[in-house]
């Protein structure tokens, strides 16, 4: 067994080392793809050793280099990020499965390319997971954006061209316009950027006291990646990338990576209790709930579907938001779960996305009545994965809405209660449509025969599915979502210690 | 008398014998090989003076054993030898570079004369940053500038405009230089001295009509130098229309050595007693170093001609070297110190990118870098890192730079500062991002003059890659440049007496 902090280096560079094996492999898929998954699964391992050691109540970490004084490299991993460390490897394994179900199937260019990026970004998103500092948070967070450039503008038309620029541009220009000044002066008050159990600038209230809610702002917005609003257009505009993208980075890796800092921020910086005091963070608490709602609605009004997906992420990227800017321990709480279940839920329903795409070239809801009843696995993950999304039981997502609510409740702010169950009854008319829809609907085009003819709700012998590693992944997800559901007591008492419990 | 105590004085004899030297040599390789092995030399003897001062403080050489403030003084303390290292090492990388492109853009008969005249210049450049006499500093300047013109004129060969370019900063800098001299003579009249430490001493309590009109003189003609918005209307045409090693030299040099020479006179001469000094600080160069930041960052923003942009951002690039040496504090100038090295590592390195792009297609133009990530790879890598390296992405020097500045704004209390400076950036992205979308995500052109291009030969592709290096060594490892600087605004500061 390795020790923990080894793991730690050892998880930042084995995925880069992946990337150098993708790139000599170029020629050979075979063995090239076989790097991406050994990688994965190698990298796997690591990230759960880190894990395991962290719930024993070890801060395993280690030091790269100082750069300038008091801004050093540096690591360690806590709770927080020993979670997002395991969910971003664990699904980087399941979706480098997809991907190659989906890149192949779709015949796809450049993915080499494709792959190598893949990997530089889980490498980022390692060190963001690890980042013992601000610093190398904003160091890891920079190259996460540069990485997954590529990947946004893989089809490299001109439409991919223009989501690429609204991509890199919304992203750096909120992360060096907002998110470095932050940091500098966060360094200025304090002389050190570093990760404070309590918070940093909790322990230079006399000088930060008064700047506390500009600071929360310049974060809650610079960390572009978090897509609050109105820093999401980026969200949306890549999704014109292939849709492995879309799941892994767009609703796990990347905007995952966002509201992760924000959390990590609020707990490690600010200190909830210095935000609780100085009531800093309800403003941004208002901004979110206002975030989750109109995200909602315009998600309803589109009928492309990963659009409607895109959007229905920003709402959801919005409850960790809130539940961090309600600056109470179960707000908190649940804005960590929602890091856990949104990832497991928006991933399914991503894949299933682009099974669909794949077994069927369809890209429109409306066009998808019907369809459930040839790709009833697809469309029975997509359920399980939208149930979650929801809220409902027995699936994870109901567990961060129950916390949110419990947050709420100890801020005092029953309004947010109201939000978050209006936000869910939304979701129900948006989300669950689509595979009641496809199921209980006949397609939309004129002529076209009731599908299932004969009686059989399911025509068994005229499935029309996607390939066999299109499907595989969004159903082991989607058998994720209901574990987790009954597993969430161990996590609870994993990130106890987020909140000071434990 | 043994070598390490003539030392100081090598750095300038050693390219200025060696100019002449290089006029006797035939055509072809020879002169080349020459000249970058002075380079080399010279850069070798930087190091060991940084390594002296560093040991042992300031170094007072004097020429021809005549004592200050009579004879000519060469005054080395930590910031000039920081900018003696930084010129001849950038000489050292852009004269190794310069063999293939300078066949291909400037007269074979020129080359003799071309390298000649490089020589020249670097010694003219070396000698301003290593003088401590106010009237050598003069001299010094017009021999770099002289020779400068001689070669934004040799870029005629592929654009005439490089002959009214040449005339214009000939103009230009010779009202500058006027003015310096002026300047200088103003301040002799007040004091009877000219070496700086002595002007220094004499100075002190002098506020009278003709210290305050020289300063004015010397301000405004170092201005015109150092192409202070908006005294820059020389340096776009100079450096586009100029060969591009050349391009690439005093972009990374000329303008640094000038904003040295700022620094020298507000701290080392004036110091903070005069109260016209904070007055310049705030009145001028702090305004004008934000309007620079910003006027020519988004002039940039509609250039065509990827030399032009690239010298837009240098006006701008300025702008932030003169808005960290107005805080006057040791935060601001470290920031101002620092980002004159990182600056010319990063301008130098884009310079020679494009040089390499115009030795493969013959134009700057934006279309000529279509698709180029397919056909020059390498170069369009050199050409992005240090494009990142601008905008201020972690890990790159500019990075460093950024951060001593916006630490040196918020601790002077000039937060919007901070903000105006992560802004002028933000539009550095957008200028650079438009060419690396050109190079990445366009197809090549099939036909056209463009569509042979391929990798540039490896004796540019080294010499720029070093410099690329350079700018991710340093970015990661500050204890050269960032530690160095601090010593050097610590020094200079405690000289110019505090805070205004």
């Amino acid at each position: 067994m390795i020790s923990p902090g080894l793991a730690i280096p050892l998880a930042l560079w084995v995925p880069l080392l992946g990337c150098l094996a993708i790139w000599l492999l170029d020629k050979s898929p075979n063995l090239r793809e076989a790097a991406t998954l050994i990688t994965g699964a190698i990298l796997f391992a690591l990230t759960v050793t880190i894990f395991i050691a962290v719930s024993t109540g070890q801060r395993p970490g280690f030091q790269a280099l100082e750069v300038i004084d008091g801004l050093p490299i540096a690591f360690q991993a806590e709770p927080l990020g020993a979670l997002f460390a395991v969910i971003a490897s664990g699904l980087w394994l399941v979706n480098s499965v997809y991907s190659i179900g989906y890149m192949r199937a779709g015949n796809e260019k450049h993915q080499t390319r494709f792959y190598m990026s893949f990997a530089v970004a889980i490498s980022a998103a390692i060190g963001v997971a690890y980042a013992a500092n601000l610093f190398t948070l904003f160091i890891f967070y920079e190259v996460l954006t540069l990485s997954t450039f590529p990947l946004v503008t893989h089809k490299g038309d001109e439409k991919a061209r223009r989501g690429g620029r609204i991509y890199l541009g919304v992203l750096m220009a909120t992360s060096i316009g907002l998110f470095l000044p932050a940091i500098v002066w966060t360094y200025v008050i304090t002389g050190s950027t570093d990760f404070v159990e309590g918070g940093l600038l909790a322990q230079h209230v006399e000088a930060a006291g008064p700047i506390v809610g500009i600071l929360l702002g310049l974060y809650a917005f610079g960390i572009g990646k978090a897509a609050l609003m109105p820093a999401h257009p980026w969200l949306p505009n890549a999704m014109v990338a292939p849709t492995p993208v879309s799941a892994f980075l767009h609703a796990v890796a990347v905007v995952k990576a966002g509201v992760f800092a924000i959390l990590k921020i609020v707990v490690y910086i600010f200190g909830i209790d210095l935000l609780k005091d100085t009531g800093a963070s309800i403003p941004f608490m208002w901004i979110a709930a206002g975030s989750i709602l109109l995200a909602s609605a315009i998600a309803m009004n589109q009928d492309n579907l990963k659009a409607r997906l895109a959007y229905s992420t920003v709402s959801q990227l919005s409850y960790i938001t809130l539940g961090a800017m309600l600056a109470t321990s179960m707000g908190v709480m649940g804005g960590a779960m929602q890091i856990a279940a949104h990832a497991l839920g928006k991933m399914t329903l991503f894949m299933c996305a682009g099974a669909i795409y794949v077994a069927h070239h369809k890209t429109l809801i409306s066009e998808m009545r019907g369809l459930g009843r040839v790709m009833p696995f697809t469309f029975g993950a997509f359920f399980l994965g939208a149930m979650s999304i929801v809220g409902l039981p027995p699936m994870a997502g109901s567990w961060p809405k129950f916390f949110l609510m419990l947050g709420a409740a100890d801020a005092g702010q029953l309004a947010i209660i109201a939000v978050l169950i209006v936000s869910s009854i939304v979701n129900v008319v948006y989300l669950l449509s689509i595979p009641v829809q496809a199921f209980y609907m006949n397609p939309a085009e004129e002529g076209a025969k009731p599908q299932g003819a004969g009686g059989a709700f399911i025509d068994w012998g005229a499935l029309k599915e996607a390939p066999i590693l299109c499907i595989a992944p969004p159903m082991f997800t989607a058998a994720g979502v209901i574990a987790l559901f009954f597993f969430i007591d161990p996590l609870y008492r994993f990130l106890l210690p987020l909140i000071g419990g434990g | 008398m043994n070598l390490a105590e003539q030392l100081p004085v090598l750095p300038v004899i050693i390219p200025l014998v060696a100019a002449p030297i290089t006029l006797l040599l035939p055509q072809g390789r020879a002169p080349h090989l020459w000249a970058t092995l002075i380079s080399w030399l010279t850069f070798a003897v930087s190091i060991a003076l940084v390594a002296m001062v560093s040991d042992a403080g300031v170094i007072s050489y004097h020429l021809g054993d005549w004592a200050p403030p009579l004879g000519i003084e060469y005054r080395i303390d930590m910031a000039n030898a920081l900018v003696l290292a930084l010129v001849s090492g950038i000489g050292a990388v852009v004269f190794a570079f310069a063999y293939r492109s300078v066949e291909r853009e400037v007269d074979p008969r020129q080359s003799t004369f071309f390298y000649c005249a490089m020589l020249i210049c670097l010694t003219g450049l070396m000698g301003v940053t290593i003088t401590g006499d106010a009237f050598n500093i003069f001299v010094f300047l017009e021999i770099s500038s002289l020779s400068t013109y001689a070669l934004i004129a040799m870029g005629a060969k592929s654009d005439r405009r490089a002959l009214t370019a040449a005339f214009n900063y000939l103009v230009m800098g010779t009202i500058g230089a006027t003015f310096f001299v002026i300047g200088i003579g103003l301040l002799y009249q007040a004091t009877g001295t000219l070496n700086l430490a002595d002007l220094h001493d004499r100075l002190a309590g002098q506020s009278n009509r003709m210290v305050e009109a020289g300063f004015a003189f010397i301000v405004v003609g170092i201005g015109l130098k150092l192409a202070m918005f908006p005294l820059h209307l020389w340096l776009p045409n100079a450096y586009t229309y100029a060969p591009s090693a050349v391009s690439a030299f005093i972009a990374a040099t000329a303008t640094k050595v000038a904003v040295y020479v700022l620094i020298r006179f507000f701290y080392s001469v004036f110091g903070f007693d005069f109260a016209f000094v904070g007055h310049a600080f705030t009145y001028v160069l702090l305004p004008l170093g934000l309007a620079g930041m910003f006027i020519a960052s988004l002039v940039a923003l509609f250039q065509d001609d990827v030399k032009r942009m690239l010298a837009y951002s240098s006006v701008a690039q300025i702008g932030y070297m003169l808005l960290g040496l107005s805080f006057a504090t040791v935060e601001g100038l470290t920031a101002s110190l620092v980002h004159i090295l990182n600056h010319a590592l990063m301008k130098g390195a884009l310079f020679m990118a494009v040089a390499c792009v115009v030795f493969r297609t013959g134009s700057h133009s934006i279309q000529a870098f279509a698709g180029l990530a397919k056909r020059m790879p390498v170069t369009t890598w050199a050409f992005i890192l240090s494009g990142l390296s601008l905008i201020g992405v972690p890990l790159t020097v500019g990075f460093i730079s950024k951060w001593y500045l916006l630490t040196a704004a918020f601790a002077a209390g000039h937060g919007y500062a901070a903000f105006l400076i992560v802004a002028s950036s933000l539009i550095a992205m957008v200028y650079i991002g438009r060419v690396a979308e050109m190079m990445l995500l366009r197809e090549p052109p099939s036909e056209g003059p463009y569509a042979a291009a391929k990798e540039a030969p490896m004796s540019m592709l080294i010499p720029m890659w070093v410099l690329v290096a350079a700018n991710i060594y340093f970015g990661v490892r500050t204890d050269l440049t960032g530690d160095l600087a601090v010593r050097a605004a610590e020094a200079l500061m405690l000289v110019a007496g505090g805070a205004p």
